[in-house]
């Protein structure tokens, strides 16, 4: 890989990472305006208030950064960088398109996915620890034991996919991806999207942020471009989750005409997905902390386990 | 692979982490110049619904917590284990057999998960 290449890969990334999540957040304004009878921002920019978020960012990058004197200054400033990079670090190894269309290719492609993304929660629970505000140690615990609760079903859905492949490599699960793999997969697929809008603290898992209980929860005293920083992590989270979820049970750059145009069925499914996380929002209240748990351990993890039993005896009996 | 490869394939992984930290500098660096900076008592002071804060906020969690949490750590080690065996278990010359031990581990899996339920880990009050 010559030096261009590798300046190319890594402007695309950060072009990736700085743009989509902002395409995201704007539909999410105007889907929810729409689906709640209003209409969303429509001054900024003129066209349907395209650059709402633009303006936001202008206005959050002027604002007093104000640390509490209370808290823990070195972990309280980092806490948004940590909660951020992890999902761009992730966004390299996810392939947009056949062949040599990824930002790396990577042998242990899934398990360093799900590795970095898990990250993304530690600048939570700094956030939550060094406020030292009691709100902030209630959301921080809260998402703490939301992790716990939904790693594992995603884990073990992941793993299903890496069997059914025969690779932990993302771009070789593409390879080996086959149209009769979506009802194959779909309950793992079903609990993956499940556990990973869990992770991200997406209504209606939202409680470690809910509003009428905590406050904020871990981001209560954040201001100004620090919590930009952790709004546009929750962003890039949902980028994240939709294209893994693309890639690993909804075959990815898979469909017609994919030589061609695979790049295009990668960002649509990823669309189509982020659309399904909003309209989850807007239809949805907030579940219980004690619903989400039980809905973990007794719920997404049986699935999964049988969705792995499943993927085993098929693939064990196709081979 | 050879070593040389297997580094160069996280060379760049660490440089996207470099970019990140340098967009993370570049937006504070700005954030700086743009910012105004006047502090007050009552604007330091820790958030608690308008009234003035109550003892501090570092409190400690209830045992119960450190278990449950246990419970997720056991789990994940068993699950990452997953994660190699997934690669080689429908190779020739494994098949069946592969396929008996991955019910014996579901199977162990899902007794803790029964244990751990009727010990009434996962009932919440």
């Amino acid at each position: 890989m010559t030096l261009f290449e590798v300046l190319v890969r890594l402007v695309l990334v950060l072009l990736c990472f700085l743009v989509l999540p902002l395409v995201i957040g704007q539909t999410e304004h105007k889907v929810m305006g729409h689906m709640q009878a209003r209409v969303g921002p429509i001054y900024a920019g003129g066209f349907h208030g395209w650059a709402q978020l633009v303006a936001d960012g202008v206005k959050f990058a002027q604002k007093e950064d104000v640390v509490p004197a209370g808290a823990d200054r070195r972990v309280f400033r980092l806490a948004p960088a940590v909660a951020l990079i992890p999902y761009m670090v992730v966004l390299i190894a996810i392939p947009l398109g056949p062949g040599d269309l990824v930002g790396r290719s990577i042998d242990a492609g899934v398990f360093f996915v799900l590795a970095v993304m898990g990250v993304g929660v530690l600048g939570s629970l700094m956030a939550g620890w060094a406020s030292a505000n009691k709100f902030s140690l209630l959301g921080a615990l809260r998402t703490a034991a939301q992790l716990m609760a939904y790693e594992l079903p995603m884990l073990l859905a992941a793993a299903s996919v890496a069997m059914a492949a025969g690779t932990l490599s993302l771009t070789g699960i593409l390879g080996e991806w086959q149209w009769w793999w979506l009802p194959w997969q779909a309950v793992g697929a079903v609990v993956f999207f499940t556990a990973g809008l869990a992770e991200l603290q997406r209504p209606p898992f939202d409680m470690p942020v809910a509003d009428s209980e905590i406050i904020f929860g871990a981001y209560t005293e954040y201001t100004g471009l620090r919590f930009a920083l952790f709004l546009l992590a929750e962003y890039a989270g949902i980028l994240v989750l939709c294209a893994l979820t693309t890639v690993l049970f909804l075959g990815g750059w898979h469909g017609p005409w994919s030589g061609d145009v695979g790049w295009l069925w990668t960002l649509l499914k990823t669309g189509l997905l982020a659309f399904v996380v909003i309209w989850l929002r807007v239809s949805y209240p907030r579940l219980r902390e004690d619903q989400l748990q039980k809905l973990a351990w007794t719920g997404l993890i049986p699935l999964a386990l049988g969705q792995l039993v499943l993927t085993g005896i098929v693939r064990v009996a196709t081979a | 692979m050879t070593a040389h490869g297997y580094f160069s394939t996280y060379g760049l992984v660490g440089l996207v982490l470099l970019v990140g930290a340098g967009f993370v500098a570049a937006a504070f660096s700005a954030n700086r110049l743009l910012r105004p900076d006047a502090p007050s008592v009552e604007k330091l002071m820790t958030y608690e619904c308008g009234v003035d804060p109550v003892g501090e906020g570092w409190a400690q969690t209830h045992i119960r917590y450190y278990i449950y949490a246990y419970l997720y750590v056991i789990f994940a080690v068993d699950a990452i284990y997953l994660f190699p065996w997934a690669t080689v278990f429908a190779d020739p010359g494994f098949g069946a057999t592969t396929l008996v031990e991955m019910f014996v581990f579901v199977g162990f899996l899902a007794v803790g998960l029964l244990y751990a339920w009727r010990k009434g880990v996962l009932t919440w009050t």
